[in-house]
């Protein structure tokens, strides 16, 4: 117990504190290497509350795809950042302000919560008899079966919109036309001449 | 020291915070006010599965999983219309995004 009491303080800590750098560090690219940390914590602490299917769906989902896809913008993007920072300070009292004021209202929402006897709408299968991904797994593919479809059409039509957005044709680039090399005919590629032996054509 | 719910939801609570600090903090950078967006949908996701354990109710993981879902779906968009953005105007300042005089 007192080691699962450690580890939650040190993945809470460490989380806290790469979030911070997220929103304060110069260098985006360090911005987004602080935000895979977190992350990364996050899914620990997922493992630590018994969610380890959601915890290793988020190591693998936000580590592996999403960073990535901000590392990968980041680094394309030729942008002057450090022209882009001024103001920082300038925003600072504003938003310490709100910030502030949420923490508080946070805060007040957190103290007044009573330990309610919920009835749970699913409950949770009890004494290890079925671990969490095969819970999980019965659960989505039967009761939120057309949920669960759902999801997969919007990262569909994600997608096909992040391509449809980003795709461009240049102007002057010579390109492979795999259909117009197959419907060549013998008729307009070649031609037959005769050439009187002497004069060239 | 044993932990409860209430440690998790001071921490999601501090996280949500720090992603509209972020926000309000970097106001001219796109890419970082998507990544304080993260920070916040993983605070509100720390806080479903929180819950999820304590009411021993799975349907909070489930939503979860949803959430992770259109989150994914939101950066890429975003982050391809950031880019697309970049081609055409050269810069991503968000204060320069005023051609439709909102």
């Amino acid at each position: 117990m007192i080691i699962a009491s450690l580890c939650f303080y040190l993945f809470a800590a460490v989380m806290i504190a790469a979030a911070v750098m997220v929103i304060s560090a110069r260098n985006p690219v360090h911005c987004v290497l602080f935000l895979i940390l977190a992350f990364l914590n996050a899914a620990g602490l997922f493992v630590l509350m018994g969610a380890e299917f959601l915890g290793l769906i988020l190591a693998i989902v936000y580590v592996g795809a999403v960073a990535v896809l901000f590392m990968f913008v980041v680094m394309m993007l030729d942008i002057d950042f450090t022209a882009i920072r001024e103001g920082f300070l300038q925003y600072l009292p504003i938003g310490g302000a709100i910030g502030v004021v949420l923490m508080v209202e946070l805060g007040f929402a957190v103290a007044t919560i009573r330990s309610s006897e919920g009835t749970a709408a699913m409950p949770m299968p009890g004494g290890g008899e079925v671990g969490n991904t095969e819970a999980l797994g019965r659960l989505i593919y039967t009761d939120y079966f057309y949920l669960f479809q759902a999801a997969g059409v919007i990262l569909l039509i994600a997608m096909v919109g992040a391509i449809v957005l980003t795709l461009r044709r240049r102007e002057g680039v010579r390109r492979q036309s795999i259909a117009d090399q197959v419907g060549r005919r013998r008729e307009e590629s070649v031609e037959i001449r005769k050439v009187t032996p002497g004069s060239g054509i | 020291m044993t932990i409860t719910i209430s440690h998790y939801l001071v921490l999601a609570a501090i996280l949500f915070t720090l992603g509209i600090f972020g926000i309000f903090l970097n106001r001219k950078n796109v890419i970082i006010i998507l990544m304080s967006i993260e920070l916040m949908l993983l605070a509100v996701n720390i806080n479903l599965v929180a819950f999820s354990v304590h009411l021993q109710d799975l349907v909070g993981q489930v939503f979860t999983m949803f959430v992770l879902t259109v989150a994914a779906a939101e950066v890429s968009i975003g982050l391809a219309i950031l880019v697309v953005y970049n081609r055409v105007r050269g810069t991503i300042e968000v204060e320069d995004i005023n051609l439709m005089k909102g």
